[in-house]
């Protein structure tokens, strides 16, 4: 009976992460990181923004989004300690740091996203 | 006389993944997932902004027009588009399909995340700017 | 008329002598058709017959001469000596294994893991002799062909940073011919390499890096071995989670 490894789990979420954060996060950065801040495009309205992100279907989009990309950097950010910074003896700290750090975002997430 | 078996073992300097440039581009790519940390920050700060009225709005966008949110937002654009391009790239070595027996080649596997890259970002941006 | 020479810089190790490798310099001729794997055996033959190496073949099917060249891990019978003039060649033993003696390494460690993955046809039953061969389709060879072309040069373990740092790790070849088992339609093992595959040293240490598949001199693709097994196996664990036992 062998015992059931979480790696197959968060080695999905990672991709999955790693996908959705390609396909969405660029145009999403452009947009509010760089174009509206600099004055390149117009930002939207106060009342149209509200009414977007009021919208249940883009708050899931972006719960989603959010919890995915967390869970990407996870993974990929226990790795690069292992082998970037040889840490691979605190293995178990850092496993706690990062995955339990996702998890706590993803739960500000929710507060963030969900509340109002 | 018989040599004395005594293996040597070339120590790894820390600094390894400077020494060839594949290895400093995959290091590069890496670290692109902290830029996705940063951003999932920023997408919730923005969020929370918004939800709290015009003037909050308002504050947030001023907030990141300082020069300092605009260049971390820049560097983090560059290191998501590494990452877009390097995991486009990847995507085919970990996705076998087949069509009627044959491998659909890897670079329509590429060629399809590029495609629904370009018409998701046409999306968001006619949803925000409408 | 004088022959074109090139300097090779070779890497010495005699533990009787040194405690760790020095380089020393030789004069071999620049010859068009010269691999480097001939320019170490003129040093052998006519200049210094007490340097070591292990080389057989000399055309890219054995596996025996890989080393580092010039940084880079290589074939030294596969890499030719004016493509690097005009020098001087440096070569050193290939990375990431023990150095037993000047250009030869210990690679006890790929062979004892070899085993581990049951690189070999695996059945629950065998079919009678009388029935004649196992039957392939073409389409069915080439599921599993590239990853038979390996040659077991170990290239792709000295060209891999996560076995640099951890010599535990199952390795690229070893899930390559792993691989070269589970899609080979006469097999029935795959479970039997699970195990090992899915370890934490298994295909979870890999980060993709994908140098091994750079390295590889038989474009065997071990980087690609390893991701598609990630997705088996990440496939194969919610299948075995959603299903019951008695359903499978």
């Amino acid at each position: 009976m062998r015992r059931r490894s979480p790696e197959p789990v968060l080695w999905l979420l990672f991709s999955a992460g790693g996908t959705v954060t390609a396909l969405l996060v660029p145009a999403l950065l452009f947009l509010f990181g760089i174009a509206f801040p600099l004055g390149w495009l117009a930002s939207p309205d106060h009342a149209y923004l509200l009414s977007l992100v009021g919208h249940p279907l883009t708050k899931l989009v972006l719960f989603g989004l959010s919890v995915l990309a967390l869970f990407h950097w996870a993974h990929r950010f226990r790795y690069t300690l292992y082998d970037g910074l040889r840490l691979k003896r605190l293995s178990r700290v850092i496993i706690l740091a990062c995955y339990g750090g996702a998890a706590l975002g993803s739960g500000a997430a929710a507060f963030v996203l969900f509340r109002v | 006389m018989t040599a004395t078996p005594r293996p040597y073992q070339r120590p790894v300097s820390l600094l390894w993944w400077v020494r060839r440039r594949s290895y400093l581009i995959f290091a590069l790519r890496e670290l692109s997932s902290v830029f996705v940390a940063w951003f999932v920050v920023y997408l919730l700060l923005l969020v929370a902004a918004i939800d709290s009225g015009d003037a909050a709005y308002q504050r947030f966008l001023d907030w990141s027009g300082h020069a300092w949110v605009v260049l971390l937002n820049a560097v983090s654009l560059l290191f998501l588009l590494l990452h877009a391009v390097t995991w486009f790239g990847l995507a085919p070595k970990a996705i076998v399909v087949r069509s009627r027996g044959r491998r659909v080649p890897p670079r329509t596997i590429s060629a399809a995340h590029y495609l629904l890259w370009v018409l998701l970002s046409a999306f968001v941006v006619w949803v925000v700017l409408r | 008329m004088a022959e074109d020479m090139i300097t090779m810089e070779v890497a010495r190790y005699r533990p009787e002598l040194e405690s760790e490798p020095v380089t020393q310099s030789y004069e071999v001729p620049l010859r068009k058709e010269w691999a480097v794997l001939d320019g170490l055996n003129y040093i052998k033959d006519h200049l210094d017959g007490t340097l070591s190496f292990r080389w057989s073949c000399r055309m890219g099917i054995c596996g025996s001469c890989g080393m580092t060249v010039n940084g880079d891990p290589q074939l030294t019978c596969a890499t030719f000596l004016s493509e690097y003039a005009p020098g001087p060649v440096r070569v050193e033993p290939m990375r990431n294994f023990p150095v037993v003696r000047d250009l030869i390494v210990d690679i006890g460690d790929f062979m004892n893991k070899l085993p581990t993955v049951r690189p070999w046809l695996v059945r629950t039953e065998d079919e009678p002799v009388e029935d004649g061969e196992y039957l392939q389709t073409p389409l069915e060879m080439e599921e599993y062909q590239q990853y038979s072309m390996c040659i077991n040069c170990m290239l792709c373990y000295s060209a891999c940073p996560v076995y640099a740092l951890d010599p535990d790790f199952v390795g690229p070849a070893a899930i390559a011919l792993a691989q070269r088992y589970n899609l080979d339609s006469r097999d029935e093992g795959a479970r039997d390499r699970r195990d090992v595959l899915t370890s934490a040293e298994g295909v979870w240490a890999c980060t993709f890096v994908g140098e091994c598949s750079t390295a590889c001199p038989k474009d065997v693709d071990p980087a690609g071995a390893i991701q598609r097994y990630k997705l088996t196996a990440a496939t194969n664990a919610i299948w075995d989670f959603l299903l019951p036992r008695g359903a499978r």
